[in-house]
């Protein structure tokens, strides 16, 4: 339908529809409706996620006694392949820049819709069905991949992974790729040319820019993905010896490539969380934003720096310059260190109300500089020479990735959820899912460091008794046991809202940014009526006149004016 | 338009800065073409959207204090439901799938992808199938 531009005033109703909507499995496969696109990709993420939870599980079931068998060492593999690939590729990413950023950018900038509807939904089935891909695996009379999720050269090649399983793999593995780069496309277009009318590019909320930023990194680094996964295609099937030396090709090439989308895909799973929790903390603080401009540019310098310290995945190879990307690695901490001391100084003094989304953006605040300066440790080429493949490293990027992913990433869910569904959550349940999570968290990944420190080298199936890897392993399981009950409770609390709702209104919060200026759930379109915008915080400044970000600054100015006025005289 | 440019050509800028800095230390050619190829897709870009910008006014959304009576022109035609993405993706999973079982899921997989070309270039006139 063509949208009208008077968007300051009312729109009329929608009277251009082709017949009646389309309901149930008919609107799943049809819509082009942003926010019902979004939602699919939450939820089949979420189910994913699930899928993967229980394979850390089996894995963590597998090393909780030494010499344990409950699973096959080749199971192990595949086990931990999965998980892993599932995790990053579907899970983590998918989940916010398909289903948060989907849902929400286009009412956070005051859009009718994506750029391109169509090939949002496009996006959304290559997501859907790569991932179905990923899992198909494990029918194949070979079972699944079993290289890990980095799937290193020549590991990887037609002798040492045979079967359909590894292809699998690269078929899911390109199908996301391409779903991730549409989006991408869809997101940065969007941002650029739909935003209302006042809302400039230094108006947007720090979540629309943090989606900017990873719709730009992903442009960047997916494609050399694709091109990667390709060419480890034609080494297995066509007889190319582009990674293996026996034709004179280089297997190292396979980590730069791999790791030059790596590196960036780590902060495309982190920027947007970092999104999330900077939208959540100013709401629940009943304050601005501290340092928004520091922030988005702090942002971009992550950004930049994050494209150039791939090879930091690959100093014990030996053939990559140390110090250059030692010290690129090195000064990502200091756009990090910024963002931390904003999120702090906008909680600072702030009024505090510890409903569930403030408290895991707290938890993620905790969870996410533990593991950012265990990176600042690995960093350091000594330290990475004694710690690289030991369960350090994996206690390091479980408390990034899961302090970014679950952490963050619930606390949006709880945020929006009212926004969503138009219904509100159970707080105490919110509030225990919380607890538990936090808790099983710390316990099994803390202990994980001790192990690595100690040598235990990560993907192994099996350990022996007399190794001193026993008591460490076992608090872990316990506390990934911990985490499996703390999502029991989110999904009791997921099916008592919506089997006993309880109505949530527009703006349960008192939120700042737009989306919350609409219904919950919002109209086909998003919006009947915009405010007008004339600050960061367009829905705070209509909802409180007296106390507009605009009106505010009009007086400190008027008050500069007089005070200097005052000194000249 | 001009702060999207910026923000392309800066990160162009940085990549220039990094793969000089790079190559000149290493002299790593292959690793350099990955930053010279991210250097490029941010300045090619970035000098698009900054010449429109020299060429137009600024929009709507470009300037702080709008009033209602500077917004002019639509917004954009935006569908609202069509099975069409449904049935090129599903042919593009068909497709890819060949290179795991075999060309006969790419048979199937193409008929899908081009009736979706068909019928998703049809479906882009309102008036000429109204239904979808």
């Amino acid at each position: 339908m063509t949208i009208a531009p008077e968007r300051l005033e009312e729109v009329g109703p929608h009277f251009e529809h082709h017949g009646p909507e389309p309901t149930g499995i008919f609107k799943w496969l049809t819509s082009t409706d942003h926010k019902v696109i979004g939602k699919n990709y939450m939820y089949t993420s979420l189910v994913f996620f699930f899928i993967a939870g229980l394979m850390a599980e089996l894995i963590r079931t597998q090393l909780f006694a030494p010499n344990n068998h409950v699973v096959s060492p080749q199971t192990y593999n595949e086990l931990f392949t999965i998980h892993g690939s599932i995790m990053l590729f579907i899970f983590a990413g998918p989940f916010v820049f398909g289903g948060f950023a989907n849902f929400l950018i286009p009412l956070q900038i005051g859009a009718p819709d994506m750029a391109f509807p169509r090939l949002n939904a496009l996006s959304y089935w290559l997501f859907l069905t790569g991932s179905i891909t990923m899992l198909l695996g494990f029918l194949t009379a070979s079972g699944a991949a079993a290289f890990g999720w980095v799937a290193y050269a020549p590991l990887s090649d037609a002798t040492y992974s045979p079967g359909a399983g590894p292809d699998l793999w690269i078929v899911s593995v390109a199908l996301v790729g391409f779903s991730g780069i549409f989006t991408a496309v869809n997101l940065v277009t969007t941002i650029f040319y739909l935003r209302a009318p006042g809302l400039t590019m230094f108006r947007m909320p720090v979540f629309t820019w943090n989606m900017l930023v990873t719709g730009i990194l992903i442009l960047i680094s997916f494609p050399v993905l694709t091109a990667a996964l390709i060419m480890l295609y034609a080494d297995r099937h066509f007889g190319t010896h582009i990674f293996s030396v026996r034709g004179g090709g280089v297997p190292v090439l396979w980590q730069n490539l791999f790791w030059f989308f790596g590196h960036p895909e780590v902060y495309i799973l982190a920027l947007p969380y970092f999104g999330i929790v900077s939208e959540v903390l100013p709401v629940f603080s009943k304050k601005p934003i501290f340092g928004y401009k520091g922030l988005v540019f702090a942002t971009l310098a992550i950004a930049g720096l994050s494209t150039g310290v791939w090879a930091h995945h690959m100093f014990t190879t030996g053939t990559v310059l140390l110090p250059f990307f030692s010290a690129l690695s090195l000064l990502i901490a200091v756009p990090t260190g910024i963002k931390i001391f904003t999120w702090i100084g906008t909680i600072w003094r702030g009024n505090l109300d510890f409903k569930t989304p403030l408290v895991f953006a707290i938890g993620f605040i905790i969870a996410f500089t533990m593991g950012g300066i265990t990176g600042v440790m690995l960093a350091s080429p000594p330290i990475d020479f004694y710690t690289h493949d030991t369960y350090f490293v994996v206690a390091h990027f479980h408390q990034v990735l899961f302090g970014s992913a679950v952490f963050a990433g619930f606390a949006g869910f709880y945020y929006w959820y009212p926004k969503l569904t138009g219904r509100m959550y159970r707080e105490n349940l919110g509030k225990v899912h919380f607890w538990l999570t936090f808790i099983g968290f710390n316990v099994t990944f803390l202990p994980q460091y001790l192990l690595g420190l100690r040598g235990m080298p990560r993907r192994i199936a099996e350990y022996g008794p007399s190794d001193g890897f026993t008591f460490l392993n076992e608090v872990s399981t316990i506390g990934a046991y911990i985490t499996a009950i703390a999502f029991v409770v989110f999904l009791y609390n997921f099916w008592v809202s919506w089997r006993k709702p309880i109505p949530a209104g527009d703006n349960p919060w008192d939120g700042h940014t737009l989306e919350w200026a609409t219904s919950s759930p919002p109209p086909s379109h998003n919006f009947h009526k915009l405010p007008p915008i004339r600050s960061l915080r367009p829905t705070w400044d209509m909802n409180h006149p007296d106390h507009a970000d605009w009106r505010v600054r009009q007086e400190e100015a008027t008050a500069k004016r007089a005070s200097q006025v005052e000194s000249t005289r | 338009m001009r702060t999207e440019s910026r923000i392309y050509v800066g990160i162009g800028a940085f990549f220039v800065l990094i793969v000089a800095i790079y190559f000149l230390w290493s002299g790593d050619s292959g690793n350099s073409i990955f930053l010279v190829a991210s250097a490029l897709l941010g300045i090619m870009p970035g000098l698009y959207l900054g010449w429109w910008s020299r060429n137009m006014s600024p929009r709507p959304e470009d300037v702080e204090d709008v009033t209602p009576d500077e917004i002019r022109g639509e917004v954009g035609y935006f569908p609202t439901y069509t099975i069409w993405p449904f049935v090129l993706g599903m042919g593009v999973f068909l497709t890819a799938l060949a290179f795991v079982f075999g060309e006969w899921t790419a048979v199937i997989g193409m008929g899908f992808v081009v009736s979706a070309a068909i019928g998703g270039t049809l479906s882009s006139k309102p008036n000429v199938s109204r239904h979808v």
